[in-house]
């Protein structure tokens, strides 16, 4: 009986794994630069995190734990699609426990705990490009990033306060690296940003369809754009999470019923149930069965 | 004819060898100034040595031309590194993706190798350049402090065999940035990564 062919490890071929792993080097040594690479097909549309998958496809080994999040949540299709897609590809171990991860592919957070030395954070990038929007060809948003002419992206912040009276950008928003390049955190809620700061893990970026990687090392500067006068600020939450208690953390909100019933959870949700494993008890969980009162009236 | 000897060696497991290294290499490159030691043998013939030899084999191929310094390009080491990883040897410093250079070689100038330019910086060459030897703990050699990203506050290491002129060259390089090589510093089975971006006080 002859062996069914299988895929090589962690799915990519070893010649595709090394042009993504030069410009992984390239991206580390230039932080907040966007290095191209020839992104191949996955098996899985643009949208799902195909420069995430490549960029963790190259770097993960036998040894490695890996933990995907979509949103802050393990649980989500995207997260438990990609968990399966390296545990059939790669046979390695997989954890929902931030501090057990040696990997961790996210979409669009950061996980609330702090990662350690060694660690890797790797990012699902939709658009790499922070200055996309505001300049749609390529060969000038590369000249612009040339000459460190980041004009136009206050230009954008100051035209928020001209019409809201704040800087209204809450996602992506733009932050400089290093002192040097303007680059787009991702999706990620502003509330992130001041954790890339001085991060003590590696963070890598990966954008599959617009075929870009860059990364920011550990112990790096990351500065988010802002104005003196209108300072940088995250968003604040007035309410603690429903389940867990925990203040100070990133909340989803999430509706109940068609009566307006709403409950605001973490969304990390790693993060809450280590907290209720912990003995912490949100509101909604005090209440004991928590639905109780509705299904009696 | 071809020598046996650059048919020899190699990964045993290149799959999982080359993983192996790369992340030493990643490690290395976010967190400059920290050592990383290459377990595995990898055959490479003399005067390569082990951890040169492993980053030759995880990272050219067919995409990266190699330039060989005089000692490297008359052994039989660019054979070894066609036959193991196709990469094509050149004699234009600014063609090469990686360069490799022997232990006591000082060149004169790090501005003839590719530097990228402003708009793709990424587009220059990674120097692998051999030292007798790296080390944490004071010792002998010359003591370099680094900073810069990847590094909190400082970091302090020694080495030997560095050539004298390498302070002067790295200030030449950072000058530069976003342009600029990279250097890997490598003794026997040790490489110490040093991105451009790391400013190196003597």
């Amino acid at each position: 009986m002859t062996e069914l062919a299988s895929y090589n490890f962690a799915y990519l071929d070893e010649q595709t794994k090394r042009m993504i792993r030069r410009a992984i080097l390239k991206a580390i040594a230039i932080p907040g630069y966007q290095v191209p690479f020839a992104s191949r097909e996955m098996p899985m549309p643009y949208g799902w995190g195909t420069g995430g998958v490549q960029v963790t496809a190259s770097i993960i080994g036998p040894d490695d734990v890996l933990k995907v999040i979509d949103q802050g949540a393990d649980d989500t299709t995207n997260a438990v699609s990609i968990r399966a897609f390296f545990q059939k590809v790669a046979d390695v171990a997989v954890t929902t426990h931030t501090q057990d991860a040696t990997i961790i592919q996210t979409r669009h957070r950061i996980p609330e705990q702090t990662l350690r030395e060694g660690q890797v954070l790797v990012y699902q990038v939709p658009i790499p490009e922070p200055l996309r929007f505001l300049e749609p060809r390529e060969t000038e948003t590369r000249k612009m990033h040339a000459l460190e002419e980041y004009g136009l992206m206050h230009v954008k912040l100051y035209e928020d306060i001209a019409r809201h009276g704040r800087i209204s950008t809450t996602y992506a928003y733009p932050v400089k690296v290093a002192s040097r390049y303007v680059m787009d955190p991702s999706p990620t809620p502003k509330f992130d940003n001041p954790k890339m700061h001085m991060y003590e893990a590696l963070q890598l970026f990966g954008a599959g369809r617009e075929k870009r990687i860059y990364a920011v090392p550990p112990y790096t500067e990351v500065v988010s754009l802002d104005f003196e006068d209108h300072p940088f600020e995250i968003q604040t939450f007035s309410q603690n999470c429903a389940l867990c208690n925990a203040h100070g953390v990133y909340l989803d909100e999430v509706v109940l019923d068609d009566k307006g019933g709403r409950m605001f959870v973490c969304s990390d949700t790693d993060n809450c149930e280590d907290r209720r494993a912990h003995g912490h008890v949100g509101e909604m969980l005090a209440q004991d069965p928590p639905l109780g009162k509705e299904a009696a009236e | 004819m071809i020598d046996s000897e650059a048919l020899s060696g190699g990964f045993t497991h290149p799959v999982f060898q080359s993983q192996s290294a790369f992340r030493m290499l990643m490690d290395g490159m976010a967190r400059p100034g920290t050592i990383q030691t290459v377990a595995t043998d990898v055959g490479q013939p003399e005067p390569l040595r082990t951890a040169a030899g492993a980053i030759a084999l995880t990272l050219c191929d067919h995409e990266t031309p190699v330039w060989l310094s005089a000692g490297l390009g008359k052994s039989v080491v660019g054979e070894w590194i066609g036959f193991h990883t196709g990469a094509p040897l050149t004699r234009e410093k600014a063609e090469a993706r990686f360069a490799f250079l022997e232990p006591g070689i000082t060149p004169a100038s790090f501005g003839l190798f590719a530097l990228g330019s402003q708009e793709y910086p990424d587009r220059s060459t990674t120097l692998v350049l051999e030292v007798a030897a790296l080390r944490l703990e004071a010792g002998s050699g010359q003591k370099l402090t680094l900073s810069g990203p990847g590094i909190l506050q400082s970091r302090e290491i020694w080495i030997d065999g560095l050539p004298d002129s390498f302070s002067r060259l790295w200030i030449d390089n950072r000058a530069l940035f976003p342009r600029g090589v990279d250097v890997i510093l490598t003794a026997g089975r040790d490489l110490l990564c040093l991105p451009r971006t790391t400013k190196i006080a003597a």
